[in-house]
């Protein structure tokens, strides 16, 4: 696959930056080809909610992660015996990374030279003894929480392990503990976007040559009661009746609002260098990286999707690509786009103005999907699994559909690859995430050669 | 390949003594503790009763433009600290953005403006939560989900989530400063700071952005907060009876733990020649920076690293970064938060570091003032610095005695040929961050 005179460096002279190993815990699965499978046959995650009592809410169907446990994955689980739902599914999406890449058994491996750049999100309160706490601390008279009576209670019913574990950088302290990584360790939580931004980061590190080796990805769950509350009372949530399979609609007409989905992708980079020198395959190549914010508004993305246009432009500008041009055989400039596509009326329309602001009129012929209607948004997690299954998509040269896609919106005109998985040849992806906040984040990957 | 420098042209740190690097500079020389009783809520049910609280003028409404006042009732406490920090930051450094100068064309292009803020897990208003939840109780006054799901969450504001996102804090500064360059938000506890101050190097470095807004901000005087601090085995027993100002005792042995503190505040950071090229007033250089993960035996870090070994190793790849031997570091601000097995992983580190050598540089502590500042420290810890090397002086040191190989017992301000400072600081959760700040022109 390579030879002598592989370039570890591209044209300007920066370390060129390869995946190695993938590994997801997801709604459809617990591992990178069955979950693959069932996303190229059009399945969906989607179910009524068991992880509270949702019944009555206006949102009580999401994409659980089923029937999992760490057991199968960890060296000793009894290290993790504390670990929230956070750092549980990204312990077995690590393992699955790290044992792709061939590092669990490289005896030259210096690990203070591996970091951990993780979008993880915060972890889950004991919602119940939460709960009790404020209501025994709760002056009805006063209207407010009378602090002493709170604490009275929460000392005896809240657990200490439990709350240390909600911290968001948990989940690095679990895989840095499973693999011994002593190197540069960061989490960022920008909603949404995080994981997308974390593999971006974690690239840049590697580039700038503070690490050779990086895990990367993220991991959450907000199905919660306060998560799916905090959605719903944002009215982001579908609140579809009937059938939940059918609730997750990106860019059909009758779409309103994504299904929350749960679990974690990870990923093993490193500089192409340190996998050349060891033997490794890469798996595929990260070419570019770009970050934006919206400064627009607190809720609202910018009508012209400005944001999102920014963060695709700089990543295409890394990795080299005009996206106005065709390359030789014809083909658009890149050959598949994972959206951000949640499936909230908003945030459809204004990805679609953005990848035709940036594609000009290329992107009528650039596939663009979205997974979230099969697994639904795993929120600060979904960046990472969209991008893995990027690397899928080159590898095997087979583009995910957008399932439920029934009636097409006169103002969402681009190929959104509907309900069917789709042969294609793949060489060049770009991953969109957009957070809530209005952080935009994309990233390039393209075939290793 | 030469790389471009990052140097330090504002300072908007918030702290227990106020808004800005005046007022706790003075305090800091003057030596006075801003450590009090906590009033943002009754903590007489908690073994710790002090903190160092922003001081009651502190109004962000005061802080944002007129027509951004509505959007205050949608921050939490730590965005508060972020917003206040971000308008002080962008004045000290001469910047008109769309929120100091509507009327003018920003001084960077919203493009080339970046935005880094470190926060900590923010927890929910709990009298605004708990008003809500008391609609939803059964017969025996226990939660009722099912009435919540139906109608209990309708009494929740629709933006209720949006107040405590970590990512609000970014949101809120680069709206009103129109900061459309890359922007993230860290959540490494203690290190989330200094790991943002890090990341807006690489962004400017890299050319993604000529200049950032970047600091970190952190409020733990909420009783959810604070529980979590208590049970992480952080805070010293003081009753509101007790003299909070003499409590901590950084690097003394004897030191009973900490007392948490709100802040944090923004910096903003810039390309030296875009600085230089706007004529701006060069505070001091960002010279390097390090990071690395600590091997925690209970996974957690709740037992900090007995050996110091990788707080050592950010230490060394910040020095690395900045071209810099240890023998180039003047003074030392670590974390410091009085408790002690924390404060023997700094002090095991910067020994590793600086062998015999560490007896003779200052160490300068900053929890006895303003206390534990968490995910704000490593901002307000780089703003002093930054004083310490403008000024040429130390300010005083609190309440230590008994502290060791370590210069940090009590001791008053001084003046003091400075050249090039450390901050560095371990985590809960492992996570290590260092960063060395030089003087301008040096």
């Amino acid at each position: 696959m390579t030879n002598s005179t592989t370039s570890t460096t591209n044209k300007h002279g920066q370390k060129r930056v390869v995946v190695t190993g993938m590994g997801w815990i997801t709604p459809l699965g617990h591992d990178i080809d069955s979950v693959w499978r069932r996303l190229l046959n059009s399945e969906s995650g989607m179910g009524p909610t068991t992880r509270f009592d949702a019944r009555t809410f206006p949102t009580n169907f999401s994409a659980e992660v089923r029937d999992y446990t760490i057991a199968r994955f960890v060296k000793d689980a009894k290290v993790h015996a504390s670990a929230g739902l956070n750092s549980q599914f990204a312990l077995g999406a690590a393992c699955q990374a790290w044992k792709q890449s061939g590092l669990s058994d490289f005896a030259g491996l210096n690990k203070k030279r591996v970091g951990l750049y993780l979008g993880a999100g915060e972890g889950v309160l004991d919602f119940d003894q939460y709960a009790a706490s404020n209501l025994a601390g709760w002056n009805a008279e006063q209207k407010k929480v009378d602090g002493v009576a709170w604490a009275d209670t929460a000392h005896k019913v809240l657990e200490k392990m439990c709350e240390v574990e909600q911290e968001p950088n948990m989940p690095l302290a679990h895989l840095a503990r499973e693999f011994g990584i002593r190197g540069p360790a960061l989490n960022c939580l920008t909603a949404c976007a995080a994981s997308t931004q974390a593999i971006g980061e974690a690239f840049s590190l590697i580039q700038r040559g503070d690490a050779d080796v990086m895990i990367s990805g993220g991991t959450h769950t907000m199905i919660h009661v306060l998560g799916v509350t905090g959605f719903n009372r944002l009215t982001a949530l579908s609140t579809s009746k009937g059938d939940p399979t059918k609730a997750s609609r990106p860019f059909d007409a009758t779409r309103d609002g994504f299904v929350m989905g749960e679990g974690s992708g990870m990923i093993v980079i490193e500089s192409l260098e340190h996998a050349l020198a060891r033997g490794a395959t890469p798996l595929a190549e990260v070419a570019g990286y770009g970050s934006s914010a919206d400064a627009f508004r607190i809720t609202d993305i910018h009508p012209e999707g400005r944001g999102g246009a920014a963060s695709m432009g700089v990543a295409l500008a890394q990795a080299g690509i005009d996206p106005a041009a065709r390359r030789a055989d014809g083909r658009a400039a890149i050959d598949y786009i994972s959206a951000h596509g949640t499936g909230t009326k908003e945030n459809d329309s204004i990805e679609t103005r953005g990848v035709k602001r940036v594609f000009g009129d290329n992107a009528k012929d650039i596939p663009m999907s979205s997974i979230k209607s099969m697994m639904g948004h795993l929120i600060a997690a979904a960046g990472a699994v969209e991008f893995i299954t990027c690397v899928l998509a080159i590898r095997d040269g087979m583009l995910p559909p957008t399932i439920n896609y029934g009636t097409p919106d006169p103002a969402l005109d681009l190929d959104y690859v509907p309900n069917k998985a789709r042969a294609a040849k793949v060489d060049i992806c770009l991953s969109n995430s957009f957070g809530f906040g209005g952080q935009n984040d994309t990233l390039v990957v393209k075939r290793f050669a | 390949m030469s790389r471009r420098r990052v140097v330090i042209t504002g300072l908007g740190p918030v702290s227990a003594h106020g808004l800005g690097i005046e007022p706790l500079w003075t305090a800091l020389c003057e030596g006075r503790s801003a450590l009090a009783p906590i009033r943002a809520f009754d903590a007489r049910g908690f073994a710790s009763a002090s903190g160092g609280e922003l001081p009651d003028s502190y109004d962000v409404k005061d802080l944002v433009p007129k027509s951004y006042r509505k959007a205050t009732k949608v921050m939490a406490r730590d965005i508060e600290i972020a917003v206040g920090g971000a308008v002080t930051a962008v004045a000290d450094a001469g910047l008109r953005t769309r929120g100091t100068d509507p009327d003018n064309p920003p001084t960077i292009a919203p493009d080339r403006f970046g935005c880094h803020i470190g926060a900590g897990l923010i927890a929910a208003d709990l009298d605004e939560l708990t008003a809500a939840l008391a609609t939803s109780r059964d017969a025996a006054g226990k939660f009722d989900p099912a009435h919540w799901g139906q109608q209990g969450m309708q009494e929740l504001t629709p933006l209720w989530l949006l107040k405590y996102l970590p990512n609000m804090l970014a949101c809120h500064v680069t709206i009103i400063h129109d900061c459309q360059g890359p922007s993230n938000t860290i959540t490494c506890n203690e290190a989330s700071s200094g790991l943002s101050l890090a990341e807006s190097q690489r962004v400017i470095e890299r050319g993604a952005a000529d200049a950032c807004l970047s600091g970190g901000a952190d409020s733990k005087l909420n009783p959810m907060a604070y529980l979590r601090q208590e049970l992480a085995g952080r805070l010293a027993k003081c009753t509101v009876d007790e003299d909070a100002t003499r409590k901590v005792k950084p690097f003394d042995p004897t030191s009973p733990g900490a007392l948490v503190g709100e802040g944090g505040g923004i910096l903003v950071l810039e390309a030296e020649d875009t600085a230089k090229a706007r004529g701006a007033r060069i505070h001091a250089v960002l010279a390097g920076t390090g990071a690395s993960q600590s091997w925690c035996d209970d996974t957690v870090g709740l037992v900090p690293d007995a050996t110091g070994e990788s707080l050592a190793d950010a230490i060394e790849a910040a020095l690395r970064d900045a071209n810099f031997k240890p023998a180039d570091i003047d003074a030392i601000i670590p974390y410091g938060c009085g408790v002690p097995a924390l404060d023997s992983l700094e002090a095991k580190a910067l020994e590793r570091v600086f062998g015999a050598s560490i007896g003779a540089k200052p160490i300068i502590t900053l929890a006895p003032s303003i206390g534990a500042t968490v995910a704000g420290f490593g901002t307000i810890a780089v703003a002093v610095a930054t004083k310490c090397l403008t000024e040429q002086r130390l300010p005083a040191r609190l309440n230590s005695a008994g502290t060791g190989s370590l210069a940090a017992a009590a001791a008053p301000s001084e003046s003091r040929a400075l050249r090039n400072i450390l901050v560095c600081t371990p985590s809960l959760g492992g996570q290590n961050s260092a960063a060395v700040i030089s003087r301008a022109n040096s």
